[in-house]
């Protein structure tokens, strides 16, 4: 049915046009007159040219600042590319006494605790999102989704401190104990329960990831016509069939990118993540041991650095990071593709 | 289902409770008037976090003039202009790119372009990395939203002879508004919590902001020394500083959403 | 709200301001407290605006050599051919001492006795528990559990890592060999805490815990301190007088650059874990009033921060020293070629 609808607009687009067109042909002045603008329409015509001028300028603005950010990046690893080549990215070492580096503990947990953080996240907005547009009386729905909003407000030191001293002892007292006491013989919690360590890291970050999802999901939502929902239920849809099969559909696309804001929150976040991740440069599959991900390890030893194949290390950090980046972003424009594909787009 | 998703929102209001709870007990002791008023000082001497106050709040207003329009107009650039385009799609690439760089390395980028040729710290640097880090997110969330408005709207505009720039401006910002505003919320609440950009770009000062063009006082680098110091007034200063920063992304939150709803009118 | 509070602010009375003069310097983050202190009272008395900011020990580096601050600051010191290489000077400004603390039911706050052997042992995951022979034989009389030892120390770079492995990597051999000396290391065992502040509250929470901080903040958190078996064979506790004693005992005037690290000073009293804070200089000034201004700051510092500097628990160098750090200033620092400091006496 929507893949009907697309077709449907777009010849219905063209149709318009040509009715207009055609509608219009008497009153076409002739071909000196067309050359002829009047003011108001050349005004108009050259605040169009600014107005596209301008939004691409800036749009451009943003790829020369990654161009710019990815060219500093490169040049400042070259050291470190130069003296470990491709073994950077598979060892586990990290001396920076004898100047040997490597990233994979850093990659290793960069990945799952942002994994670990959208698992969490994303179910958790999307039903918020729900709940606040069609769920929620207003008043409700006004007061939780400010609540929520705040949550982006708060900085991201406080995450690190109230993770460290206030979460920490709550998650070993609560649920790293009994998880270990009943679940101990799998390797994914073992190792002592400190409070701190990836699984803790990831659930600060995914309170991190919460509000930017579900702001945008929750507008995402809030945009759909209420003339689609409406024929829906008039067609005699229940409440979770409307909300699957129309407003999610309908808004995909802004909920991808609602997603994507998110998953870059947690893959960059830096100060929170440092402080209770523990710091530690191996790679355990418990989720109670300590890790460390790219960005934290940027924070808590760059300005410490001092001997310039140190810095170029942690520089290069960097770079695979935004390799990172570049790689999930071109599966998701893979995947973008499937889904508009087989959904169409909006109306 | 509604079970479920009120337990989900319960959830998410928990955490928060509990954050706040915690930050306001802490903090609430810090909030007295010198706190408003009077320069950062030394532990152990009486003083307050006015010229980091400042020094913040003059920082994040240049970081967000820069900041916000360059991301609206990037995402507009990308809903009306290059939704098909190879142009659009490397955009598109690039904005979802930045938005996971960390700001660390933002800071260090524009340290190298802002800081290294002019050889001093600078609040403009600090504006420009903040404002590096808000373009994405806000031209992301405008891209998305301006995506939804639907298509017969834009059209019924541009067909009775509207010019383009009006259309997109006038009427397709209008719909969208809410979640354009939302937009820009984010982004600036992304940024007054960051430290990483600014330690080396605004650095941080003991002072009055008299210029941005020399080391700025500012309130996230700040907390970040008295939290990490030994000393139970500067903690105590920390937790304050940070209530202050939530509440104040709060009111501009609630006040952003009033001037949307009387503009509507 | 933010407005008409800032406008407060503003517009309420303040000290007299820097229309003179502002002086940047960056670096150390264990100073920082004591240089901000000093920074603040200078500035009630003079109006000069000294602003430090902690950025760590490789960030002030850094920033005095792209030029971008008056000053740097660093825990670690340069050896001479590198100050030499860069064109700047180093001289101490403050001491500090770093406390091995522990967390034993039914051990007192200085109770406990380390040896070297011990104290790296225990850190190199060779001393495993509590009740080892190593540590009994040195604390007769103690009722030590058998409980394993579970170690702490820093996840971050910083300065005070790098005085507690430079004692290390003195007084063991396999630690020199293993693990070395650096800000940051690769360390044989224990778990990570964020800052002095982590490392605190880790050790605090776990039982048979021992880790390393500042002496500010075993103080400040009343931390069970352990007393450490120094170079002349004496168990020295780690307080003000013997920080100043193992920088008073130290061999300054033979110290190229000042290149000392303070740890193991010889002295009865000294405490071995024992470390010094650098200022960074270049040595030719560009403009002469400000290099003057600044080491005006500095020698108000010397002669009149002692008080200021104890409130905050750190440890103001010896009067024998500061005269060679003013000897220095004399010799090297120069602006156009003419000195710029001329020494009181």
């Amino acid at each position: 049915m929507y893949k009907r609808q697309n077709t449907v607009i777009e010849e219905r687009t063209d149709f318009s046009s040509k009715i207009l067109l055609f509608t219009s042909l008497p009153f076409y002045p002739a071909k000196e007159e067309i050359m002829e603008l009047n003011p108001i329409q050349k005004y108009n015509r050259a605040l169009d040219y600014l107005f596209k001028g301008t939004a691409a300028f800036f749009a451009l603005l943003i790829v020369a600042v990654m161009i710019g950010i990815l060219l500093q990046l490169l040049e400042n690893s070259l050291p470190a590319i130069h003296k470990f080549g491709f073994s950077f990215l598979f060892s586990q070492e990290w001396n920076p006494v004898s100047g040997k580096f490597g990233a994979a503990s850093s990659i290793y947990g960069t990945l799952i605790s942002t994994v670990i953080a959208m698992i969490l996240a994303v179910p958790l907005s999307l039903v918020i999102a729900l709940f606040l547009v069609e769920l929620a009386p207003p008043l409700i729905g006004n007061l939780v989704g400010n609540a929520i909003e705040l949550l982006a407000a708060i900085p991201s030191i406080i995450y690190g401190m109230w993770g460290l001293f206030v979460f920490a002892p709550f998650m070993e007292k609560h649920i790293q104990i009994p998880l270990q006491e009943h679940f101990g013989f799998i390797p994914l919690f073992q190792g002592p329960p400190m409070g701190i360590g990836m699984l803790s890291a990831g659930i600060i970050l995914a309170l991190m990831v919460l509000p930017f999802v579900c702001a945008v999901m929750r507008d995402v939502f809030r945009m759909v016509p209420s003339v689609v929902k409406e024929a829906s239920y008039g067609m005699g849809s229940t409440t979770w069939e409307v909300t699957r099969r129309v407003t999610i559909s309908y808004g995909v696309q802004g909920l991808l990118g609602a997603i994507i804001l998110g998953l870059g929150r947690a893959i960059g976040e830096t100060m929170a993540v440092t402080f209770v991740i523990g710091n530690s440069h191996s790679i355990s599959p418990s989720l109670f041991e300590a890790g460390n991900t790219i960005a934290s390890t940027l924070a808590n030893e760059f300005t410490e650095a001092d001997n310039p194949i140190y810095l170029s290390a942690l520089v290069s950090l960097g770079l695979v990071l935004f390799l990172i980046t570049f790689v999930i972003q071109i599966i998701a424009h893979f995947w973008l593709k499937r889904i508009r594909k087989s959904m169409g787009g909006g109306l | 289902m509604k079970i479920v998703s009120g337990l989900a929102s319960f959830i998410g209001i928990l955490f928060l409770t509990w954050i706040l709870f915690e930050v306001v007990r802490k903090g609430a002791g810090a909030l007295n008037i010198s706190f408003f008023t009077e320069l950062t000082s030394p532990a152990g001497i009486a003083g307050g976090v006015a010229n980091a106050i400042i020094g913040t709040v003059l920082i994040t207003l240049l970081a967000a003039l820069i900041g916000v329009p360059a991301g609206l107009f990037a995402g507009v650039y990308l809903s009306e202009f290059g939704s098909y385009s190879r142009l659009g799609s490397l955009v598109r690439f690039s904005i979802n790119v930045m938005i996971g760089v960390p700001s660390i390395i933002v800071g260090l980028f524009v340290y190298t372009i802002l800081v290294l040729p002019f050889k001093h710290f600078s609040g403009y640097a600090g504006a420009a990395a903040l404002a590096i880090i808000m373009m994405p997110v806000a031209a992301r969330t405008t891209e998305d939203m301006l995506n939804l408005v639907p298509n017969s709207l834009k059209e019924s505009a541009l067909a009775l002879g509207t010019p383009r720039w009006r259309t997109t401006l006038g009427i397709v910002f209008r719909a969208a508004k809410t979640g354009l505003i939302t937009g820009v919320l984010l982004a600036v609440a992304r940024v007054s919590g960051e430290t990483a950009p600014l330690l080396f770009t605004a650095m941080n000062s003991q002072y009055w902001p008299k210029s941005l063009n020399e080391p700025t006082a500012n309130l996230t680098i700040t907390i970040f020394n008295y939290a990490m110091s030994p000393y139970a007034d500067w903690q105590e200063k920390a937790w304050g500083a940070s209530l202050l920063i939530m509440t104040g992304v709060l009111l501009l939150t609630i006040l952003a959403r009033i001037l949307a709803k009387e503009a509507k009118k | 709200m933010f407005f008409i509070l800032s406008s407060f602010a503003v517009f309420s009375p303040h000290p007299p301001e820097a229309h003179a003069q502002k002086i940047n310097g960056a670096g150390a983050t264990f100073p920082y407290p004591v240089y901000s202190k000093w920074a603040f009272k200078y500035n009630q008395i003079t109006g000069i605006g000294v602003n430090y900011q902690s950025i760590g020990s490789g960030g002030g580096i850094q920033q005095i050599k792209a030029k971008t601050v008056d000053f740097g600051a660093s825990d670690a010191p340069l050896v001479k051919s590198e100050l030499d290489k860069i064109g700047i000077i180093q001289f101490p400004m403050v001491i500090g001492g770093v406390v091995p603390v522990i967390n034993l039911p039914g051990i007192k706050p200085g109770q406990l006795k380390l040896s070297p052997e011990t104290l790296s042992g225990i850190f190199l995951g060779k001393i495993k528990k509590w009740n080892d022979p190593s540590i009994r034989v040195i604390n007769p009389g103690l009722a030590l559990p058998n409980r394993a030892i579970a170690v702490v120390h820093r996840a971050d770079g910083s300065g005070t890592t790098w005085i507690f492995t430079n004692y290390l990597d003195k007084v063991s051999p396999e630690w020199h060999n293993r693990v070395g000396t650096d800000k940051a290391v690769s360390w044989p065992a224990g778990v990570a805490g964020k800052g002095n502040e982590g490392v605190a509250a880790y050790v605090q929470r776990i039982n048979g815990s021992i880790g390393y901080v500042e002496y500010a903040y075993a103080l400040v958190n009343k931390m069970n301190y352990t007393l450490l078996r120094n170079s002349a064979g004496e168990f020295s506790s780690p307080t003000v007088e013997n920080f100043q004693a193992a920088a008073a005992n130290a061999d300054w005037k033979n110290a190229p650059g000042f290149y000392l690290v303070l740890t193991n000073q010889p002295g009865k009293n000294s405490w071995p874990i024992t470390g010094a804070s650098f200022i960074l200089l270049y040595k030719e000034q560009k403009n002469a009033s400000q290099a003057k201004a600044m080491l005006d700051f500095f020698d108000w510092c010397f002669r009149h921060g002692d008080s200021a500097a104890r409130q905050l628990d750190y440890v103001p160098l010896p009067q024998s020293l500061y005269d060679l750090v003013e000897d220095l200033w004399t010799k090297e620092i120069r602006s156009n070629g003419r000195p710029v400091w001329k020494m009181a006496k």
